[in-house]
């Protein structure tokens, strides 16, 4: 399970700036990993977002959530995963921090949600255009 | 049921809700008579969470305290501070003590306010603070656990019209009232044209029915408040020419007036409003002159004539 870990973060890490949060949604936010916002923000941009793009916590990094919106729109991505994009993703699981979310993905350990998340309320918002 | 919960459910009722001073040493009369001209207004007030990043008495103890002198309290909660546990505990506490609506918010991040130091927390977001609160509402805590019996709350959220990416707003803002949130008080916007493209997005997608837009209109003594917002209150900007106009006005108070009471009538004459979230900086009774130059009756007055909308009046 180590080495998978390891080779997920020599991939990942160069190409996404990947944190190892081991339940990966890079597919559902444009190729861009949220945990790189300092707010760790999982489900789109926080009020706090500068007039010129950049972000309230680091004012020389551009905001992740618009990195993401803009590339879930113009990069070529399978359109199944352009509609999971305003889709409302679970709360972290910290329990899975530095583990491998290739392994998780496989052992459905990443879709073991809390018994309370009401994943039937979480419906879509409208489609990114 | 909470009245506020009443009033949005009615469909067509003008709702106003304002946000607390925040306290530090005093005591419950200091209070009470700091929040009592804003209680003759609005239905309900909010008890804020640590606002700006600075500490100060908890949202908790205040929203007693609103509930206490016969207002009716909304309890913010915000995601800065404590993980998904101290908020379900905070939702859990309030309600005890008969606090039935939450305002679920994301939060300024810990560089805004004095203590940067500070750990920034944000286990949740505020999408999902929307949706682990509607959990509580429905008598669940977010590990499946009961909470006895449903808490029966009305479910609230926080969307800035104004921050880029602009476009996205709406579809952010849906996503919070899909999670259960049935009313957003609106991030003050000082660009018009921002808070109209934000509103008509959702009222197109029907979303103004489901939720209670209430766009904020902030009473400032003038151009010293409107840089302080504009430097200090992440995601808001103030247009230099706002700025300029209300320094070559003779009476720079009379004229931040004139400019929060424009704004409130943009606001207030955008299809798909309720109503407004006010915060009062000035505490010189401009928030009741506010009131009465809109020509919104009292709190009291409202309920009696079961009163709709400024406009009809």
């Amino acid at each position: 399970m180590k080495v998978i870990a390891t080779l997920e973060h020599v991939v990942k890490k160069p190409m996404f700036g990947c944190q190892m949060c081991g339940q990966c949604v890079l597919h559902e936010t444009g190729m861009t990993c949220p945990m790189n916002c300092p707010k760790t923000l999982r489900n789109g941009p926080c009020g706090g977002v500068r007039e010129d793009g950049a972000c309230e916590v680091k004012p020389d990094m551009r905001c992740v959530w618009l990195k993401a919106e803009h590339r879930a729109r113009a990069w070529p991505l399978p359109s199944s995963w352009r509609a999971h994009f305003g889709h409302l993703r679970a709360p972290v699981d910290n329990s899975l921090h530095g583990t491998s979310a290739w392994a998780n993905l496989f052992s459905g350990r990443n879709r073991e949600l809390p018994a309370g998340w009401q994943t039937e309320r979480a419906r879509p918002g409208p489609e990114a255009t | 049921m909470s009245r506020l919960r009443s009033l949005i459910e009615a469909g067509d009722r003008l709702v106003l809700t304002g946000e607390a001073r925040t306290m530090d040493a005093g005591d419950l009369d200091d209070f009470s008579e700091k929040t009592v001209e804003m209680a003759e207004w609005v239905d309900a007030i909010n008890a804020t969470d640590n606002p700006t990043a600075r500490a100060h008495a908890s949202n908790v103890a205040i929203a007693i305290a609103i509930a206490q002198m016969g207002a009716e309290p909304v309890l913010q909660v915000v995601c800065r501070d404590k993980n998904r546990l101290a908020c379900q505990a905070d939702v859990v506490g309030a309600a005890l003590h008969g606090v039935e609506n939450v305002c679920c918010l994301t939060g300024d991040d810990v560089t805004a306010g004095d203590e940067p130091q500070a750990c920034r927390v944000f286990d949740l977001d505020g999408p999902q603070l929307v949706s682990v609160v509607d959990g509580l509402s429905r008598g669940r805590y977010l590990s499946g656990r009961s909470t006895g019996r449903p808490l029966d709350l009305l479910v609230g959220a926080v969307e800035n019209p104004g921050a880029p990416p602009l476009e996205y707003r709406a579809e952010r803002a849906a996503l919070k009232i899909g999670a259960g949130a049935r009313f957003l008080q609106l991030q003050i916007c000082f660009l018009p044209e921002r808070l109209e493209a934000f509103v008509s997005a959702l009222d197109r997608a029907g979303l103004c029915q489901q939720a209670a837009i209430l766009p904020t209109i902030v009473l400032l003594r003038g151009t010293r408040g409107l840089k302080f917002v504009h430097d200090r209150v992440p995601g808001v900007i103030v247009p230099p020419e706002t700025i300029a106009r209300i320094e070559a006005a003779q009476d720079e108070s009379e004229a931040a007036y004139a400019l929060a009471l424009e704004q409130a009538r943009e606001a207030l004459a955008l299809p798909g409003v309720r109503g407004l979230h006010l915060t009062d900086f000035r505490h010189d009774g401009a928030l009741s002159r506010l009131c009465e130059d809109l020509r919104i009756p009292t709190r009291e007055e409202r309920y009696a004539d079961a009163y709709r909308s400024p406009l009809a009046v």
